[in-house]
Formats: C-alpha cells, structure tokens, sequence
C-alpha cells in the first residue's frame, strides 16, 4: 500500500475516463512519434543517397525534378542530355569525376538504371551473388529488387517501358531479356530500389533498327549524335567549382544543372510545412489530453472529498493528499506515454511497410531518436499541469467541515 | 486519559463549543450526548485533532495538541487516534484489506498484513479481504470500518452517531462491537449520540447544552 496503489485503485474505479485520457495522450505523442521517426530517418537516407555527390545534370527542367529523379528515383526524368556534351563536361578541369545514369525502363516498378560500375563504387554496395555486369543486357539487382521480385542470378527478364508508376499497358520490350549476373546486399541507400546495367543495354533496348546480334557491339555502332545520357552525377574537383561550374553548364550547354544539397534543403523546407501542420495537430491533441486529465480530476475531487478527509482523518497530512493527485495525473500521462511511443514506433513501421512496396525511400519502427526522451517529458509535464489544481484544491481540503456534513 | 479546559470554538463569531472541563481516564467509556447543534461532533473533531479549538487546551494521552506541528498533529492522529464515521467512508476504489493497510500506511505505520488479517477475522470478516466495499452488507461495511478504526491499535476511539439509522437489533450490536474493540485494546471510548436506546448501555455521560 502506498500512493501508487492508491491512484492506480482509483484509475481502475474510472476505466472508461481513465482510458479516454490515456488514448488522446497517446494519439497525440504517437503523431509526433511518427513525425519524428519519418522525418528524421527520410532526412538520413536523402542526406546519405546524396553525399559525395555535388551537381547532377540533366535536361533543361525543374532542378528539383533532376534531383529527384536522378538520386532518388522518384520523380521522372526531365529528358535525355547529348552524349557529346557529357563527354566535354567530362574534360572540363572542375569535374573530378562523372556517372552517367540511362534510365527509361523498369521491371516490375523497379527502375532499370543504365550506369557505371563508378555507381556501385560510389554507395559502396557489396555483391551478396554473382558479378557485376559486363555485356549489354546483363543487370544486377539492388536487394530490395531480388526481395521483391523473387529474381535470382541466373534469371531472365524483360523491361516494361517506362518509369514504373504503375500506368497500364506499358509496352515490354519482349525482344530483348535482360539475364541476372549478380545480386547486390543491402544498403540501405537508393541502390536497393533498383536494378543496375551498362549503359549499352538502354541503348539497345531502344535503339530497334540494330539486329539483336549485334547487341555486344551496340556502342561502337551507334553513331555519337544518338548516344543519350539521362543524367550525370558530378563530383567537383575542387570547392571553388561550386560557384562557377552550375553556372557554366546551364549558359553554355542545353543542359540543367542542380545543386542536391540546395534542392534537398528547398524540398525539407517544403515538407517542413506538412509536418508543421501535423505537428500542431498533435500538440493540440496533448493539450486536449491535458485540459481532458485536468477535468476528470477536478470531478474525481468533488467525489472523493469524502475519502480525502478520510485520509486526513486517518492521519495522512495534506502534502500527501497533494502528492496524491500529481501521482495520478503522472501516472495517466507515464501510461499515455509509453502507449503513444509504441504506437508511433508501430505506425512508423506500417508506414515503411507500405513505402516499401510502393519502391519509395523507407523508413523504419525499430529505431529510437533521442528526440523520445523530450517527448515522455512533455507528456509528464503536461500530467502535473493537468494535476496541479485538483491536488492544490486537495492539499486544501477542510476536514471537519466535509466530515461534518457527512 | 485526556483532558479539556475551558475549550471554545467558533464559526464566523458564533460560538458552537463551550466546554469548561471533563477528563475521562484510560479505557473508559463515555457517551457524548446533547441536541443536534449543541457540537458534539465538533468536540470530536477537536479530541481527534481535526479540528484547532479557538480557545482553550486539549490533551490526548499526556500530549497537548495545541504543542504539536501540523504533521505531528496527522502522524499523532493516525497512531492514537481511531475514528468511526456515520457514513463509514470506506474508500470504495480500495478492497477491504487495502482499506485497513491504508490505515496503516497512511499513519506512517508499518503494514503489517497479519494484524490487519487478525482484526477482520476477530470482527468476523475473515473471507472478506478481497472484497470491495460495494459488495459488503451494511453490516459488514460497519464491522469494516470499525476494523479500520482499531487497526493501529488507538488509545482513543472516537464514534460519531454510530447507531443512527439502525434498528434495535443493530444498533445493540454496532455498540457491542465499538465495546468490545475498545477493550481488547484498552483504548478509551468516546461515542457522539443523541440516541436515546444506548445511554442506558454505557453509564457515564457528558451533556452538552444547545448553544444559546
């Protein structure tokens, strides 16, 4: 016997209150919970499939859709960018290093990406079977990919046309099967959502005036005014590029050029608006829990003025009576707190879950921001506030009168 | 056992208590009696110390309340002080064991189950522990509160108009029962009442006139 079984017996005595209060506290902490765990682990993965990587450049459009279609492969290209300019590009003395990117296709809502085995390199994606291709029309696939698709090495397939946003009725390229030669491990980075080839194979798949023979020896047939590139991921060679290298491209070339890490910050200031918006919502749903804690306990008061002064009575003093209260108010908002966490950890999950198979960048439930701590300190906080003129109303209860009414 | 002088008390100026002197000694048994007004339960209030008189002094068992801090005047209470309502007020969230631990928790006591268990079985509650008070008998609610009131083991029990609302049969028995834990543990019996069927059971009386 002790205060906390006092308050706990008479949380039970009021479950339907008690639940009501503990379910809007959680609802409320769970939102936030969700807002935290997604945005800060999209801002991780975004951050990460985008380090090491300084401009991307594309065809004259929207620099966030460059972006977005280039390093996250989400949006869809702006167009295609001449293979002769990304060869002078490649000469200039800024650029350190360069990846083409091919893309068009897709297998199953997986995005074929024609590039070089520099991309590989450059997310540090490990082989988990097989190789990486050589040939044209040899593809190795990102793990989520061979998850998804249930392809292994060995296997052969064939690209839809298109960049796999579901639409119906997308032509196959039936003609030309790719074969699976390797299988890479996961990473964690965008290279998981897609499947990797040679350049070449792109060209080739969409190139139909070739004979298929011929198919090996599709880049030194083509002539250089038909070699298209999607995009290209550029690595400076030295920091003064920055200022002047994104403004040579789009002068002097019909290319775009854009920056990730300036589109990156537009696009979280973007989101930041949605998940302001959430965020109020949730706060108002806690200040809801709040205000709802505080007039359960201002009624609980008008019932238990009997069994307050009982307890005085039976020689408990008013600080604990006080103490009481707080307690109760504390251990609605602990409860609501420690369901709302969960909670928000189990949607965070069914939202990766469904990010997953919709081939978008994932989030994950099982991990834990520091962020939380603030959050149970919140809810407590709110739980005493709740509490703090019910236990003051307490602390002042007149024994003799309430007895003697009695 | 304890002793009052010239204790008064008011409300907002109006006098409700005027007692010039009474002492009673250990393990005596008195009848507080008078008409409805004339501040029997606010004498009881003030034995308990629930109540500061306005004037005058009290002692309990050679302490002088007026000496002692507000804690030390709720620790006192709940250590020598046992006090049954007329409403009994158990706490109805609480099982019936969990009333009487409450008991002596709160008086800052150590619980001590096997006591608690010896006074439900001695008031004939044994089986009961478990219960809540909503599913007792009035009967045993009252045996209950009786329970919780001696559980410490007071030198004092106080009673207020313990036998109102009872028939005959009752209200012979509810005073057995306050007789009899009194007794078993010597404490001094006081009982408010202006119930005309117990004064002949308990001889010694102290009348309180209505205020003037």
């Amino acid at each position: 016997m002790n205060l906390a079984t006092v308050s706990l017996s008479y949380l039970r005595a009021r479950r339907l209150s008690t639940s009501l209060n503990v379910l809007l506290l959680a609802l409320g902490i769970a939102t936030i919970t969700l807002l935290l765990l997604a945005t800060s682990q999209l801002e991780e993965r975004m951050q990460r499939d985008a380090r090491g990587i300084d401009l991307v450049v594309g065809a004259k459009g929207s620099p966030m859709q460059i972006i977005l279609s280039s390093i996250y492969q989400l949006d869809v290209p702006t167009g295609n960018v001449s293979w002769q300019q990304a060869q002078e590009l490649a000469r200039h003395r800024f650029v350190k290093k360069i990846i083409p990117l091919a893309m068009g296709d897709n297998y199953r809502g997986f995005r074929i990406v024609g590039t070089t085995h520099d991309y590989v390199a450059h997310y540090g994606a490990r082989l988990a079977h097989g190789q990486l291709w050589k040939a044209p029309l040899e593809a190795v696939l990102g793990a989520e990919v061979a998850a998804g698709s249930g392809l292994s090495v060995g296997a052969h397939f064939a690209g839809a046309h298109g960049m796999g946003g579901g639409s119906e009725g997308e032509k196959v390229h039936d003609e030309h099967q790719y074969r699976v030669v390797g299988v890479l491990a996961p990473s964690g980075s965008v290279v998981d959502r897609i499947v990797l080839t040679s350049v070449e194979s792109l060209w080739a798949v969409h190139a139909e005036q070739y004979d298929i023979k011929d198919i090996a020896r599709i880049g030194e047939l083509m002539s250089d005014e038909e070699k298209e590139y999607t995009a290209l991921l550029i690595q400076y060679a030295s920091p003064i590029a920055a200022a002047s290298l994104p403004r040579y491209i789009n002068q002097n070339s019909a290319m775009q050029a854009a920056s990730p890490a300036y589109e990156i910050t537009r696009l979280f200031t973007i989101i930041g608006v949605g998940v302001d918006v959430l965020r109020g919502f949730a706060v108002v749903l806690i200040l809801a829990a709040g205000l709802s804690v505080f007039i359960a306990l201002y009624n609980a008061l008008s019932e238990r003025r009997y069994d307050l002064a009982v307890m005085r009575a039976l020689g408990a003093s008013p600080a604990k009576l006080m103490s009481l209260m707080l307690f109760e108010g504390l251990l609605l908002a602990l409860i609501g707190a420690a369901i709302g966490i969960a909670l928000g950890h189990a949607l965070t999950g069914l939202l990766g879950l469904a990010l997953t198979q919709a081939k978008q960048v994932s989030v994950s439930g099982m991990t834990w921001v520091n962020e939380e701590l603030w959050l149970i300190v919140l809810a407590l906080g709110v739980g005493v506030v709740a509490a703090l003129l019910p236990a003051w109303r307490a602390y002042r209860t007149d024994v003799a009168a309430t007895l003697a009414r009695g | 056992m304890f002793a009052v002088e010239n204790l008064k008390h008011a409300y907002d100026g109006t006098e409700v208590l005027n007692v010039a002197a009474w002492r009673a000694e250990q393990g005596a048994q008195w009848l507080v009696i008078g008409p409805s007004g004339s501040g029997k339960t606010t004498l009881l209030h003030v034995l308990a110390g629930i109540l500061r008189p306005s004037a005058g002094t009290v002692g309990v068992a050679g302490q002088d309340l007026a000496a002692l801090g507000a804690q030390q005047l709720d620790r006192f209470r709940g250590q020598h002080i046992g006090i049954v309502l007329q409403r009994l007020h158990l706490i109805p969230s609480l099982r019936v064991m969990d009333n009487l631990l409450l008991a002596q928790y709160l008086a800052g006591l150590p619980q001590d189950r096997a006591r608690a268990g010896e006074v439900l079985k001695t008031l004939d509650l044994a089986g009961k522990e478990a219960a809540y008070p909503h599913e007792l008998s009035f009967g045993q609610a009252q045996r209950v509160a009786v329970a919780r009131a001696v559980v410490n083991r007071p030198k004092l029990l106080l009673a207020d108009e313990p036998t109102s609302n009872l028939d005959d049969a009752r209200c012979l028995q509810a005073l057995d029962l306050l007789q009899a834990m009194a007794a078993a543990c010597a404490a001094t019996l006081v009982i408010a009442t202006h119930d005309q069927r117990i004064r002949a059971r308990i001889p010694r009386h102290f009348e309180l006139k209505a205020a003037a």
